[in-house]
Formats: C-alpha cells, structure tokens, sequence
C-alpha cells in the first residue's frame, strides 16, 4: 500500500497520521511531544503505521471464515495485548535504567533498601497495568509516562508511609530514568508485538494460535511503502524534510478541517500554547487567520494548568466542570495567575466545579476575541485541537457563539486533535500527485 | 542571494549622520542653540535658517533600538516610574537620558534649549514633552495640527497653523536663535526640499517595476532618512537622492532585486504593502523572515510618516507658512481611517501586491487604533490575503521571534494557495 504521512508536531502532542492514494485515513498515531522533538515524530510515526496495520487486520479477519461474528471483540482483545506488551518492554526499559542508577553511587547508603522497593513498586505496576489492559480499571492516560507515572507514585508513597525509603528517594529514581526510557524506541518489530499479543490473547480464550497466527503475519508483513511525509506544527523546522514538504499549521488546520467536515467556513483550534481563528473557502484553502500574539493566556495549558495544581489529570477537568451549578465570572485568562485565582476563589467558599466552569468559559471568551479578529464565526463553525476533547469547553463555546452569532452548525470531530496531520497528509497525497502529474 | 555591497548613497547617508552628530557634539562649544523636535511635522527648513540645531528624539530611540540598548534603558525608565504600556519610544528615551544621553557615536547629546512640538496628532508626543520639560527646565513651543477628520486639509485649518507659525513658532525661534527668519533663504530652502522630495518619490514608486528593485519597509527606512531628520532643504539632500535615484535605476534597468543584508533578493516571490511602524530591536531579523521567503515591500505606510510625498504634496517656495503648515497637517498618522484605508487600498492596486500585512504595535496608538478595521476592509475591497502580526517598536520583550516566523510563514503560504487557485 502506497502511505502519505502528515506529521503535526505540537508543544504538547505529536500527532501522525497516514492517508492512503484515495485521501482515505488509514492511521493515526499520538505521543507527547517531550522535549525532544526527533523521538516524539519517530514514535508518533510508528503509532501511525501500526494503526494502520490493525486497520488492515479488522478487514483480514473480517473476511476470515472462522472467526466471523467475534472478529471484533478479538481485534480488540488483540490490540488491548499489543498495547500491554509495549508498556511491558517500556516498563523493562526503565526498570534496567534503575537498577543501573541504584547500582551508582547515588544510592550507596540505602541501596537494598531501595533496590528492595523498586522491585514491589514495578510488580505493582505490572499488577495495574494487567488490570488496565484487561479492561477491569480506567487509565488516566495512554502515555507511558503518565500511567506508569500515576501507578508508581501511587506504590511508592504506600511503600514510604509504611516505613519504606523516603517517598522523594523513590519518586527521583523513576524522574530521572523515565527520560532515557521516553527517548528510546522498541527494538522488538511489529511482527514479534504482534505474536507475542497473540499468545497472551490465545492464553486466556479458546482459540487455536495457529488459525489466525497466518492471517496476522501475512498483514503485519505486508509492505507499506511511505511515498511522502508533511510535517507542519511548532517543532516542524526540527523534521528533516525539504521546505516544500514543510507547511504551516494553519494551511493545515484549514484544510484537514475542510475534510472532516466540508461545509467548514471558520475554525477554531485552541491548542497547548496558541489558539487559531481561520477563515477558509468552499475548497479548504485559508482566506485569513488570527493567532495569539504577544501572549498565550488562555490556551490549553492553561487548563493543563489548572488540572496540575488541583491534582487531577487533565480529562478529569471537562466532567469536573460540567457537573457546575452556578456561573461564575473569572477575567484573567492568565496562565501562570489561573493557580492563584482557582485558590482565591476557593478560599472564599465557591464550588470547585463551578470555578473550573468559570475558568473554562473565560478561555472560550479569550478565543471569541480571536474569531473576532479575524472576521468572526460563518456556518459552518468547526472546533478542533486537543481543548475540542474537553465537553465543558465544547458546551462553553456552543453557548457562547450562540449568544453572539446566533444558530450555528458547529462541528467538533472525536478525532479534531489530529486535524493538523490529517491535513499535512492530505498535502503529501497533493503534492505527491501533482510531481507525479508534472513529470 | 549575490555578496552584499554597499552602495555610494549608503556611504553618503553615513557621512551626513555623522557630520551631524559631530555638529551636535560641538553645539556647547560653538554656542549653537540645540531645538529636540520630532519627525512627523518637522520644521527642518524653519530650524536650519535659524541655525539652529535638531535633535529627534524618536530617531535617538530607534537608533538605541537597533544597537540592542533600549531593552536596559526601557528597564531605566521604568524604574523611574513609566508604566509598561507606555510608548516604548518614551520609555527608551527617558531611559537613555538618565543613563548619560549618549547618541549613536558614544557622544554625550546636548541638552535642549527648546522643545518644539509641531505635531499634535500624536497625544504621546505631548505627553512625552512634559516629561522632557521637567527633566530639561527648558521651554516647549507647541504647534496645534487639526486632524484631517474629514479627509481634507480646509484653507480653514492651514490659516489656523500657519498663523501659529506666524505668531507663536517663529518668534520663539528667532528669539532662541537671536536673529530673524531669512524669508530669501527660506524660500530657497523649499526649493530644494521639493527637489529631493521629487526624487524620494521616484525611488519610492520604482518598487511598481517587476522585480521591485527596492524594499519600500525594510529598505525604505533607510532611505527616508535623511529627508526626514535634519537634511531637508539641504543641497546634501539632494544630492543624497539623485545618487540614490541613479542607483536604483541602474538596479532596475540590470532587473535586479532589492538590496538586503545577504545582498541582492534573487527570486521575488510575493509582493506586499506593510501598515504599521517596524519592529527595531530585532530588526535584521524580521527582515530576514520577509526576504527570506522572497517577499518583497512594495509600499509601506510607515514611511510616509513624515510626509506623504507620492501623494502629490512638495514644499511650496512661494508659500512658505502655508506649504509649511500643509505639511505638518499630511503626515499619514493624521489621516483618518478611510482615507489610511484609501491609501493602502491604492497602494496594493498600484503596486501590484499579492497582499498586505500589519505589524500591530500596542502601545503606538497613532497607528494601531482601527487597525482591525483596516485589515478587514482591505480584505472585503481588494480580495487580497491581509495578515496581523504584533511586536513593538523598541521593546525586546515584545518581540517574538518564534512566533512571528510562524505567523509570517502561514501568511506567505496562505498567499501561495489562494494565488494557485486564482
């Protein structure tokens, strides 16, 4: 199969994803961007393409005559172990990091101690991360980091309360060895994940490995030629493409927003750090644009913000709001202040979700600005960029469009988020075809 | 890209900068009366026949901008209790007086004996006075410009500013100056103003050629230079702009390209009219994200700032007082919004533009009060794509490389796109 990729490196999340010679989406892939912008493209990449084999698969085992009605629930059983088995070799990964910095001089007073404890928290971890993967608990996050994060903190402060070593001594090992383990990639191929899920699937089902084992390597072997990429986003100057292959996240935006939904005329995008109000014709080409400027106040990572200081992950945050019963009026769209106001607010009695409520509305009145700027809202309004995830701004924004620019069709994709790549692949597919035409 | 070279009127411009300096330098010493003014509205001609000397305190501030000195003499001046939306050019200003108020050659600049404000349409300006006037004890004579709210410069309003000049202005020069106006001189003066005027305009309109052999932004400062400081009505201005004329027509008959930092733009790729001052603290740097991208300034509101020549206005040697007072009334900040509107819309038809960009600098209210509404009408008029970018005058703070690279490289692709579907 003939692959164009689109490759949106954000200050957040990098995101990729795969179109096919028809423009059809076969893949996408997420990570976050990390500080380093070379490993984020690479892994989201990789994510892209094995979507897009698992894409190929439902269709193989669709058409497999003896799995027929369950194909679904063993797609997803397969992809749930596949996923397992990466956190597993992510897991192994930070486990040898630690044991290496234990063995150092750092640890030289409390080594047994320490090396005792990190051996119960990462069994622990790999107890939670059974539980996930198995469907039995809720990940807070489908980054490595995060969950494997979230669940070691979680054993490392039992361990210490329990007269373990110091919670920081624990919480420092895994700060400093989650870095190399982020940066490095899987060295098993698709094919090997694929088997090794296999097994773990046939283990706990009836099914014979060897009837469907042929199907899964046959499209885990199939070849995916790449025949061109487009990166666009913050980090896009870090890809090692030819300029022409470079486009701006704006064009992207545009356009993969005209995709998804053709009748698009404006889009709002709030993403980590900047949010875009673009204005594009009947063809998905961009006719004007504002951006924040001087000042990023108010966009996602103000939320981001906001979450990290109550202590709660960043999708908790939507729900947390909607749940409010009182509209409160918050000004300040500033990031670093957004801390101080949640506190003030709490301290004089008001309800912690009427003022996530009043602080997501505030950054929707900071991007109306914006959309004002650059000519306003025309029908049809598209929302896209990670802020599009979180229900109580899409409700915040709804009301607020109303109230300004009356009956709106506004669309928001489950998968805005990719909407710059989807762009950028679109744009590789194009230019693809117009060399090939020129030649 | 060729090797840049500099030019014979680049050289010359350098000489005249420096005589003047020098001049100002020895204005103690000679006991020559020293006069701060600004550009919009200058009474160059007025000044000269005085012997007195000018001094641009806006000038002072780009200067320190461009030499990587305003962001610590912002710091200077807002410790001494300038809030941060004040025009930075204040801020930079007063911040290089408390730091010893040396110019561009390291030299100490003489301290005012007057300070003339002959352009009201700037309120900062007058604000800005009162601050010097307290620092310096030194007298300020005030010019009151009507703005053109109407779109028009009414025998009304000339009789009103040309009687201040008459009965306020020049007898407070000549007092200052102990000795009168040379009405003859004057004249004189006008003529010569006009000559390198009519010559600034045709440097100004060669960039309607394909390719512009000039930038009219980035470029353009360079060479309105002289005609805007304290050269007009100087035989070296206009000597200064025939050199000039003859080398961008040489430029133009060899279809070279504008002359940037890295030498001659080889491809011109986009064509655009600026609204709005440069940024100067970076300024080699946001250049570089124009030519760098092969787009070209064909014409640019900002330097019109201190006389809208192409428009059709010359000092008038027959009129002194009235043609004095037209011209402090025409600077492109005291036009109204249609008629800033109208002239843009002009430019970008006239030009040939692919488009128009604004360079929105928050704390200059002159230009960017209505600038929104520009943008948007320019869009609706012409159909070309209009781009906003922000940064300031002087500020380092507010220049954001990243950012306005990004948004510049949008800009230039989105004009890239709609001319592919046009």
């Amino acid at each position: 199969m003939d692959c164009f990729v689109g490759i949106d490196l954000g200050s957040t999340t990098t995101k990729a994803v795969i179109v096919d010679a028809d423009g059809r989406i076969v893949g996408r892939g997420i990570t976050n961007s990390r500080s380093n912008y070379d490993i984020a493209a690479r892994v989201a990449r990789f994510e892209a393409f094995t979507n897009a084999r698992f894409d190929m698969l439902g269709q193989a085992l669709r058409a497999e005559p003896g799995l027929g009605q369950s194909s679904a629930a063993f797609l997803g059983a397969l992809t749930s172990g596949y996923r397992h088995e990466c956190f597993l070799g992510q897991l192994q990964r930070l486990e040898d990091h630690c044991r290496r910095d234990v063995d150092g001089a750092r640890y030289q007073d409390d080594r047994r101690a320490v090396g005792h404890a990190l051996e119960v928290i990462l069994q622990s971890v790999r107890q939670d991360a059974a539980k996930i993967y198995s469907g039995g608990a809720a990940a807070r996050s489908d980054f490595f980091r995060d969950m494997a994060g979230a669940s070691y903190t979680e054993h490392a402060a039992q361990l210490a309360r329990a007269g373990g070593p110091a919670f920081d001594r624990l919480i420092g090992l895994f700060d400093r060895n989650i870095i190399p383990v982020e940066n490095e990639q899987e060295t098993r191929t698709f094919s090997q994940l694929l088997m090794a899920a296999l097994d773990r699937v046939v283990q706990s089902s009836a099914l014979q490995r060897d009837a469907v084992a042929g199907v899964l390597l046959r499209v885990a072997e199939a070849e995916m030629r790449e025949v061109s990429a487009v990166g666009t986003g913050y980090g896009r100057v870090r890809l090692p493409f030819p300029k022409e292959n470079i486009r701006s996240e704006i064009l992207c935006h545009g356009l993969g927003a005209h995709l998804m939904f053709p009748g698009t005329r404006t889009v709002l995008d709030i993403g980590g750090q900047d949010t875009k109000a673009i204005q594009i014709d009947q063809a998905g080409v961009v006719t004007s644009f504002q951006m924040n400027d001087r000042c990023a106040a108010g966009c996602g990572r103000y939320l981001g913000y906001i979450a990290d200081e109550m202590n709660i992950g960043l999708h908790e945050l939507g729900p947390l709001a909607l749940g409010a019963r009182r509209r409160i009026k918050i000004n300040s769209t500033c990031t670093v202040f957004a801390g101080a106001e949640f506190r003030d607010r709490l301290a004089a009695g008001q309800a912690r979700e009427d003022i996530v409520a009043g602080l997501h509305r505030a950054i929707i009145l900071r991007a109306m600005s914006l959309l004002a700027r650059s000519g306003g809202i025309r029908n049809e309004f598209t929302f896209t960029g990670g802020v599009g995830r979180n229900m109580a701004a899409v409700k915040a924004l709804g009301e607020v469009a109303q109230e300004n620019y009356g009956q709106l069709q506004m669309n928001i994709a489950p998968d805005s988020i990719y909407t710059g790549a989807i762009g950028a692949a679109t744009f590789a597919l194009r230019g693809a075809t117009n060399s090939v035409a020129s030649n | 890209m060729t090797v840049a070279v500099k030019d014979l009127s680049q050289d010359r411009q350098k000489q005249m900068i420096a005589s003047h300096y020098a001049r100002l330098s020895r204005a103690g010493q000679e006991g020559r009366k020293v006069v701060y003014t600004f550009v919009p509205g200058n009474l160059t001609e007025l000044l000269n026949n005085l012997g007195l000397l000018p001094v641009l305190p806006e000038i002072n501030a780009l200067q320190s901008g461009m030499r990587g000195k305003t962001g610590e003499y912002i710091q200077v001046a807002e410790k001494a209790g300038h809030s941060e939306d004040v025009c930075t050019y204040v801020k930079a200003d007063i911040g290089m007086l408390k730091s010893g108020n040396l110019g561009p050659t390291g030299e100490p600049l003489p301290r005012p004996d007057l300070l003339l404000l002959s352009y009201t349409g700037c309120f900062t300006f007058l604000k800005w006075f009162e601050l010097l006037k307290r620092e310096y004890d030194c007298p300020v004579v005030m010019l009151h410009v009507p703005y053109q709210g109407d779109g028009q410069i009414t025998p009304a309003m000339r009789k009103y500013v040309s009687d201040q000049l008459r009965d306020v202005v020049i007898p407070a020069l000549e007092t200052l100056a102990g000795r009168k106006v040379d009405y003859d001189l004057l004249s004189e003066q006008l003529a010569l103003s006009a000559r390198a005027e009519e010559d600034l305009v045709w440097v100004l309109e060669s960039a309607k050629h394909r390719p512009s052999p000039i930038d009219a932004y980035f470029g353009g400062v360079y060479y309105i230079g002289p005609i805007f400081t304290s050269f007009r009505g100087t035989t070296d201005a206009v000597e200064y702009y025939q050199l000039l004329r003859q080398e961008i027509q040489q430029r133009m008959d060899q279809g070279l390209g504008p002359v940037t930092p890295e030498g001659t733009l080889s491809q011109e790729k986009f064509r655009i009219v600026v609204e709005g001052p440069p940024n100067w603290t970076s300024f080699r740097e946001f250049w570089r994200m124009f030519y760098g991208e092969g787009a070209v300034v064909v014409a640019s509101s900002y330097t019109k700032v201190g006389g809208l020549y192409d428009r059709g206005f010359r000092h008038d040697p027959t009129q002194p007082l009235d043609t004095l007072a037209d011209y402090c009334m025409g600077c492109y900040t005291n036009l109204n919004l249609p008629d800033r509107i109208n002239l843009l819309e002009k430019y970008i038809h006239d030009y040939s533009a692919d488009g128009f960009l604004i360079n929105s600098v928050k704390s200059c209210n002159s230009f960017s009060a209505g600038q929104l509404l520009i943008l948007r009408e320019l869009e609706k008029r012409t159909g070309r794509s209009g781009g906003f970018i922000e940064s300031d005058l002087v500020d380092p703070r507010y220049f954001s490389a990243a950012n306005i690279k990004n948004r510049l490289e949008s800009y230039f692709q989105m004009v890239d796109a709609k001319r592919a579907r046009a």
